[in-house]
């Protein structure tokens, strides 16, 4: 018993906590660090540095143990992909693995095939492309299991790219491969890669990704389309709760800390924590809350959101009211991250901005880091530092 | 004791091999959704026992495995180079399989990029070798190579000669028309059309019905028909004819606004006899921004529905397929939907034959 008092302690106290960052927005999918990570960060510190990666892509990085992966695409039809492991404290590449696309690579110059982000259970890590070949590695960069799901179904694939990144719940990879011809979810067994199960989902092309709800010791999955979100159970991919209100097929949901879940419909529409095959029960929306390309992103009481005019604004989760409004630096495409004091978003044209959302009055840009080159993807943060990517570089973002 | 020995020796060799062969065995059995994933797994600990000397046999092993399985070896690949030294890579053997064109192509590339990474001043110096690779993606890289040397010359006329052939030899589109524009500026005319083997005049028929865009799955009596050019057809305002398109479009686009005008929520049909000269594997490279339909000799070759996402690109879609000696029917399908949107007029399709290194087999008609 003092034991474990004296360890929680521990953890309280320590201002920069490490945790791994193991998916899109961070391992619960709703953007927040755990700990703290000090305004001050620069490109020159210590800590701090960059390294060429080998190929296209807007994913974002995770970060497992002392390593940070990320996905990249090269060659002239973008059909290499890269997996790429790197030491977190220096940046050293530790492992790559390059295999081939086995579906079509055809993508709007924006994006890339490397565009969903990898996931991880702490013990595997998978790795989706836009060319919906799935790839299970050990930390250790070893094959567990492949799956090329165009090359399985030819008709999943969206002209202008895949970008949904897959979700992990209850020995479960649970993948969106949603388009305007053939439109499936799939369970994939994270032990073998095998088909647990696959769900014909509404067609129409969808680059939202699938949010984790955990629900007492279970774990529901959300699954966002234009006809709205529905949970279903990941061990057999049964519907259990639907909102049927229509959704965006960009920005992704996020679940708030209250359990509310926080929808890209009608602006933003906020519904009651979902319980086993009830009603959706709205407690807000506001139209004047939509989001652009980026997801919502969650601190305490707070959400925020970042338009299509570069507007970032703070609502209150409870009520949707909004707190304030803050013209940033855009355009932006990546979604931004947040600690309990501060939110960090970078815009396309490289600018990271690091807001002070202390206070529901105001929010206040404290810093503007220009890393000089297009960014797109969505942060990850590990002890006290940022990791963001280019098509180019790969950065470690350090007080 | 040294009997014992002995047998146990082999005992482990032989089980080294059969690990082996079961582990290839496993590969060259993977299939579609997911089977055969398990077998491989099982199989995989004896990638342990593999050194780089089996690494010509799992390259060659690629000749059997289908592009799953060649994902499989190349994973096996890194693993057994990291887990013997940086400079373990049989180099000798490897650009035997490099030149040896018995080999898939995608084992002689695969070979390729593992000796780039190990031994780029090897693999380089066989680039040059690459211009009339079966293997499109070598052959672009020794076309690459012709087209900085082409680029590098000073003198125009050396520069049109060098680009000629550079343009004969190159079969990607991007390099295609790479050496055109070059030749252009030097003030030659190129028929880039022909040079791509695009079809550019097509038999076409519309429009049909394609409200809420259900003509895209409805069979209409083109579709129906063994010889669908032979009789005209009821369309959505009544009985239809048949009418000659043609385009002279740089990238030969067929513009189906042309015969029908500007209308939205239609379909129509396009029809091309092909003259082949002999029985072939071919590529039919489709590219349209329209949902559509191909068969050739009325067999189904794919279907796509989806409507505007991204332009209209050559070779968009690549499809396996076969041409008959003499006349082949090729038909195609083309949809319109009802978005409005300025980036959503275009109704087109772009279309040709060629051999499986991307060599345009043209059309005589």
């Amino acid at each position: 018993m003092k034991i474990s008092t004296l360890f929680a302690t521990l953890l309280l106290i320590h201002p920069f906590a490490s945790a791994d960052w193991q998916g899109f927005r961070g391992t619960l999918g709703n953007g927040k660090i755990e700990g703290k990570i000090s305004p001050d960060l620069n490109l020159t510190s210590s800590k701090s540095w960059n390294i060429a990666l080998p190929g296209r892509g807007l994913s974002s990085p995770i970060i497992i143990d002392n390593l940070i992966l990320v996905t990249a695409s090269s060659g002239p039809q973008q059909s290499n992909l890269h997996i790429l492991a790197y030491n977190v404290g220096n940046g050293v590449l530790a492992w790559e693995r390059i295999f081939k696309a086995t579906g079509r690579t055809i993508c709007h110059s924006k994006t890339s095939v490397a565009a969903s982000t990898m996931v991880s259970n702490g013990n595997v890590v998978v790795a989706q492309f836009s060319s919906n070949d799935i790839f299970c590695l050990d930390l250790n960069g070893n094959l567990v299991w492949l799956r090329g799901l165009t090359f399985d179904y030819p008709n999943i694939a969206n002209g202008l790219g895949m970008s949904s990144s897959p979700v992990t719940a209850k020995g479960v990879l649970i993948t969106q491969v949603e388009n305007d011809a053939d439109s499936f979810t799939f369970g994939l067994n994270i032990q073998n890669g095998t088909t647990l199960w696959k769900k014909t989902r509404p067609r129409g092309a969808n680059w939202t990704s699938p949010i984790v709800l955990d629900q007492n010791s279970d774990r529901w999955i959300g699954l966002q389309s234009k006809e709205g979100l529905t949970f279903i159970n990941p061990s057999n991919g049964n519907e259990i709760w639907s909102y049927h209100e229509g959704a965006s097929t960009i920005p992704s949901s996020v679940v708030a800390e209250n359990k509310m879940v926080l929808i890209p419909s009608n602006g933003l529409t906020a519904v009651k924590e979902p319980t086993l095959h009830s009603s959706p029960i709205q407690k807000w929306t506001n139209n004047k809350l939509s989001p652009g390309t980026g997801s919502p992103a969650i601190s305490g009481d707070q959400v925020f959101v970042v338009n299509r005019a570069n507007v970032l604004t703070s609502a209150s989760v409870k009520n949707g009211e909004i707190n304030w409004r803050l013209r940033i630096k855009g355009p932006v495409s990546a979604s931004p991250v947040t600690t309990d004091q501060l939110l960090f978003i970078f815009s396309e044209e490289g600018i990271g901005q690091v807001i002070d959302i202390s206070s529901t009055k105001e929010g206040k840009v404290l810093k503007e880091l220009d890393l000089q080159d297009t960014i797109l993807c969505t942060p990850a943060a590990d002890n006290g530092s940022l990791f963001v990517r280019s098509d180019k570089k790969l950065w470690k973002l350090s007080p | 004791m040294i009997k014992f020995s002995f047998i146990f020796l082999c005992g482990i060799t032989l089980h080294s091999l059969w690990g082996k062969d079961n582990l290839l065995e496993a590969i060259a059995q993977l299939g579609p959704k997911g089977g055969g994933n398990e077998d491989v797994v099982k199989h995989w600990i004896s990638l342990k026992q593999m050194s780089s000397a089996d690494i010509p046999i799992l390259l060659k092993a690629m000749n059997q495995a289908n592009d799953l399985g060649d994902n499989w070896i190349r994973a096996a690949l890194f693993e057994i180079l990291e887990n013997s030294g940086e400079n373990a890579l049989p180099e000798d053997e490897i650009v035997k399989i490099i030149k040896d064109h018995q080999n898939e192509g995608s084992t002689r590339r695969t070979a390729f990029d593992f000796l780039l990474s190990h031994s780029s001043q090897v693999a380089q110096s066989l680039v040059p070798t690459f211009i009339d690779d079966p293997e499109p993606t070598l052959r672009r890289e020794g076309v690459h190579l012709l087209l900085e040397q082409a680029k590098a010359l000073e003198k125009k006329d050396q520069s049109v000669e060098a680009y000629e052939y550079a343009l004969g030899k190159a079969r990607d589109v991007d390099q295609i028309e790479k050496a055109c524009d070059s030749l252009e500026e030097l003030g030659k005319s190129i028929d880039l059309p022909k040079v791509m083997g695009f079809i550019t005049t097509w038999e076409v028929i519309g429009p049909f019905d394609n409200n809420l865009r259900k003509g895209f799955g409805k069979a209409f009596t083109p579709e129906k028909e063994a010889n669908p050019r032979s009789i005209n057809h009821e369309g959505k305002n009544g009985l239809l004819k048949w009418q000659t398109s043609s385009t002279a479009d740089r990238l030969g686009l067929l513009d189906l606004n042309q015969p029908f005008g500007h209308i939205k929520e239609v379909l129509c049909y396009a029809y091309h006899e092909f003259e082949a000269s002999m029985d072939q594997s071919v590529h039919f490279r489709i590219g349209s921004k329209n949902a559509w339909k191909l068969w050739v000799n009325n067999e189904l070759i794919f279907a796509r529905d989806e409507y505007h996402r991204g332009g209209t690109r050559v070779d968009q879609f690549v499809l396996d397929g076969r041409l008959k000696k003499g006349k082949n029917k090729i038909l195609v399908k083309v949809c319109q939907n009802e978005q409005t949107e300025s980036w959503t007029k275009q109704w087109e399709f772009c279309f040709r034959v060629t051999d499986k290194s991307g060599t345009p087999i043209p059309s005589p008609n």
